[in-house]
């Protein structure tokens, strides 16, 4: 029970099955899951296909994060990607070819990988802070977005590329089914290689794993790069939901949400030990209290500040400290009828009590 | 000086810390009296830094009482300490270096007037303060522009303000020169003549013997005893802190003494010329297998910036280096690092080791950045290689998934030396290996470091202590000024010889 308690997961998934739990009581057909057309229907699918771009986005942002690092464009990046596929598919004689699809999905991916280098370049090379190197992209990306949208929110249609949002796969939404793929193979990929173990060294200090012979610049360059791609690919699977290139909307906080599931997940903003899987518990948190809001039936008036209040609860109930102090009160409360005061406590400053319990 | 007569600042009786599983205090009194300067011996994870932690309340004792003045406390933190008059300063400085000098040493103590900080009362109290300890800087400049040593002393000099009636110093003389240290010395006199209690860790022997009054001596958590400092010979105090004989400390000379370069060899790393500018004058020195070249010189004369170079830590900007007789350019450390040139820092907790990771991942770290992240070692080897370290150096605890920080000094130090002996290095670049760690693992880092050259690695070792340098080093490389001014032999090099050339008088 103690191992439980102390596993670095137990916090974030008790907060996903007490926010379950809220929505079953409420709706107690909350979870479940129909059969329709040979797909899955019900909300734990929609919870999933909801999931998906912040899951990318939140993959790219816990490395990034691991080497001291953060990324706030990946917003921006969102809203290029979709604008780049949507003008291309809108610009082409023949939007329903899966031609005029692929190399829409190529050049918009293409694209948001040299955002990612640009980020990697000013971080790694340059030395730039990371908050500032990245926020240059968060506000100049939506500005190329809309150049390329030409300021008007471009609606287009053709089949093949709503697949990416709306389509299924084995019963499966083909989001959940891309985001949670590539977020399983990466995690292999950075578990089963020395990949993670070297972005931890960096990111805990960089100095002595220059000494090392750990190639710091490199691997930081390449975890802003990946960041920028994932959120690429997040930016194709919103723009295929909507169908719709909006350069100010897309995306738009997606860079909180995913720091939020970072933070949700375990791993500190101050880099070092990073911990995906907590970062996928921490994203499925954040989709499924949005949509907790609409099974609730909470007025849009108090929805920012209800989520607030579960993120602020989630997040003291991961810090240490906070716990330290639960754990300490509990144990006072516990122990203090069976001891007599006169030994238990020495006659000292009414502050030395407080901790030292 | 000490009254025995008179009631201690400072009793703690029957004090026991664990760390489940591990007991790190089982037991220990330990007193401390007005006006003395007591010693806390005792080797790496004997539990020296515990007991000043129990005191200061960052650590709260599972079983024992702890009265200060008389009356039984237990801190809730260092502050709380503070404020009843238990002050610490710690081996690393823990001071805002973006702040002035003054207002480092009144932070929390600050002078207000009208609701706001008075700055005028704040930096004529902090000149105050600074003239007791004859520290002749300027209070408003700020404390990042001042060397580590006058730093440690302004964290004394901020430690003492206010109400001080017992000042902890722990490891205070490991990074200051000789001068330095007495300046310490003179200062943390006139401290107890005015009835201050001080609290005094150092791992240099001759420094506590020179300061102390009383000694009180832990091993493995427990208490040894108590002695007056005059009445005990080092060699018994030594015996009572590793509990066994000095045998260790002479089995390095032993070791030493058999290597003899062939006449016509060639030099492992040859560099001619070598200098940066604002580091080091250009150098030209020789390394050859099989053989340890000391660096001796004082603080600040370029023994560090001289290794830095030879491992590509810092760039070169004149001169060349060959490698076995082919000329190479020491770039970076990975370009070291191909030529298997191995290289330690002296800053081992900024540049050494990386403290949140694991025992396991330290030792690996160089050997798998060599290899790339896209060919992880296999888990078995690792566990093995691992596994051979922990137990060649004695690492403890013996755990490979203990987290780095975990460990005392002298272990992390061990861990460091294990990530380089595991790329296998040829030169291995040993940069203040046996700072702050204790007398045990200082002989057996010494023994091993003669052992490898005896194996066929060369090896250059840098320490502050000349002694050291002297006792393991075939050659020595004596630096001034950041200048290389003088090679000598180590086996027929005496210390007053290298005091000479190290001070500027002598053949240089």
């Amino acid at each position: 029970m103690r191992d439980v308690l102390r596993h670095h997961l137990f916090w974030p998934v008790a907060a996903l099955v007490a926010l379950l739990v809220a929505n079953t009581v409420a709706r107690p057909s909350f979870l479940a899951v129909t059969v329709r057309d040979g797909h899955l229907f019900g909300a734990p699918i929609d919870i999933l296909r909801t999931t998906a771009p912040l899951l990318l986005v939140a993959l790219g942002m816990t490395l990034v994060i691991a080497t001291r690092g953060i990324d706030l464009s990946v917003g921006a990046v969102v809203a290029v990607s979709g604008a780049v596929a949507l003008s291309h598919i809108a610009s082409s004689p023949n939007p329903d070819s899966p031609v005029t699809v692929l190399t829409a999905i190529a050049l918009a991916l293409v694209l948001c990988l040299l955002l990612g280098v640009w980020n990697g370049f000013l971080v790694s090379v340059l030395g730039i802070q990371p908050i500032i190197a990245t926020l240059i992209l968060m506000t100049a990306g939506r500005g190329v977005a809309m150049l390329i949208t030409g300021g008007m929110i471009t609606t287009v249609n053709s089949a093949p590329f709503k697949v990416l949002g709306s389509g299924f796969w084995l019963g499966l939404p083909v989001a959940a089914v891309i985001a949670f793929g590539v977020f399983a193979v990466v995690a292999f990929v950075v578990r089963r290689t020395a990949l993670g173990m070297l972005l931890e060294a960096t990111g805990i200090n960089p100095a002595a794993s220059r000494l090392s012979g750990v190639r710091s610049r490199t691997l930081t360059w390449t975890v802003y790069t990946a960041s920028g791609l994932f959120a690429g690919l997040a930016g194709l699977l919103i723009s295929a939901d909507t169908m719709a290139a909006d350069a100010n909307n897309a995306g738009l906080f997606i860079e909180l949400d995913a720091i939020l599931a970072v933070v949700i997940g375990g791993t500190a903003l101050s880099g070092g030990k990073f911990n995906l899987s907590g970062t996928l518990v921490g994203a499925l948190v954040i989709a499924t209290l949005e949509r907790t809001v609409t099974v609730l039936g909470i007025s849009p008036l108090v929805t920012p500040l209800f989520m607030a209040l579960v993120v602020i609860a989630v997040t003291l109930l991961q810090s240490p400290r906070m716990r330290e102090r639960l754990t300490a009160a509990r144990r006072r409360q516990v122990m203090a009828p069976a001891e007599p005061p006169s030994t238990a406590r020495p006659d000292s400053t009414p502050d030395s009590t407080e901790v030292k319990a | 000086m000490t009254q025995q007569n008179t009631p201690p600042v400072v009793e703690m009786t029957g004090i026991s810390v664990e760390f489940p599983p591990v007991k790190a205090l089982d037991g220990v009194d330990f007193s401390l009296r007005p006006g003395e300067i007591h010693a806390l011996m005792g080797e790496n994870g004997a539990g020296k830094s515990t007991l000043i932690k129990a005191l200061t309340g960052i650590h709260s004792p599972t079983a024992g009482t702890i009265r200060v003045d008389g009356v039984e406390r237990r801190f809730s933190g260092p502050a709380d300490a503070r404020a009843h008059g238990v002050s610490t300063v710690y081996q690393e400085v823990n001071l805002c270096e973006n702040l002035t000098v003054a207002e480092n040493i009144m932070l929390g103590a600050e002078p207000r007037v009208l609701g706001g900080l008075n700055w005028r009362a704040i930096r004529r109290q902090a000149a105050t303060h600074l003239e007791r300890m004859g520290l002749d800087i300027d209070p408003g400049s700020s404390l990042g522009s001042h060397s580590l040593a006058v730093q440690q002393l302004v964290a004394i000099c901020r430690a003492t303000v206010g109400d001080c009636k017992v000042l902890i110093l722990d490891e205070p003389t490991s990074s200051l020169d000789t001068d330095e240290v007495a300046h310490l010395f003179t200062v943390m006199r006139a401290l107890r003549d005015d009835g201050v209690a001080i609290l005094f860790v150092s791992h240099f022997l001759d420094q506590v013997y020179e300061v102390s009054d009383h000694m009180t001596v832990l091993r493995n958590g427990t208490l040894v005893g108590e002695y007056v400092t005059a009445d005990l010979p080092a060699s018994e105090l030594v015996q009572h802190m590793i509990g066994r004989s000095m045998d260790v400390l002479e089995a390095a000379e032993e070791v030493l003494e058999q290597a003899e370069r062939p006449a016509d060899a060639t030099p492992l790393l040859q560099v001619v010329g070598l200098g940066r500018k604002g580091s080091v004058q250009p150098f030209d020195l020789d390394l050859y297998e099989g053989e340890v070249v000391g660096l001796a010189g004082l603080l600040g004369s370029g023994r560090t910036e001289l290794a830095r170079l030879l491992t590509g830590a810092d760039r070169a900007d004149t001169g060349e280096a060959r490698v076995a007789g082919r000329p190479t350019r020491l770039r970076n450390p990975r370009a070291a690092m191909r030529h298997r040139i191995a290289y330690t820092s002296e800053d081992r907790k900024g540049e050494g080791v990386v403290d949140g990771l694991t025992v396991r991942e330290n030792i690996v770290l160089a050997l798998q950045a060599e290899r790339g992240w896209m060919r992880p070692l296999p888990r078995k080897q690792v566990d093995e290689l691992v596994a051979k370290y922990i137990q060649q150096l004695g690492i403890r605890p013996a755990d490979p998934e203990a987290l780095l920080r975990n460990l005392s000094g002298g272990n992390q130090q061990k861990v460091l030396l294990a990530r380089w002996l595991a790329t296998a290095p040829k030169l291995l670049v040993l940069d203040e290996p046996t700072r702050g760690i204790d007398v045990g693992a200082k002989a057996e880092i010494q023994k091993l470091v003669a052992e490898l050259a005896a194996d066929g690695m060369s090896v250059v070792f840098i320490s502050a202590e000349l002694e050291e340098v002297l006792r393991i080093s075939h050659r020595i490389a004596v630096l001034r000024d950041r200048r290389k001014v003088a090679e000598i032999d180590g086996n027929r090099a005496s210390m007053d010889q290298v005091v000479e050339l190290i001070a500027g008088g002598g053949a240089a």
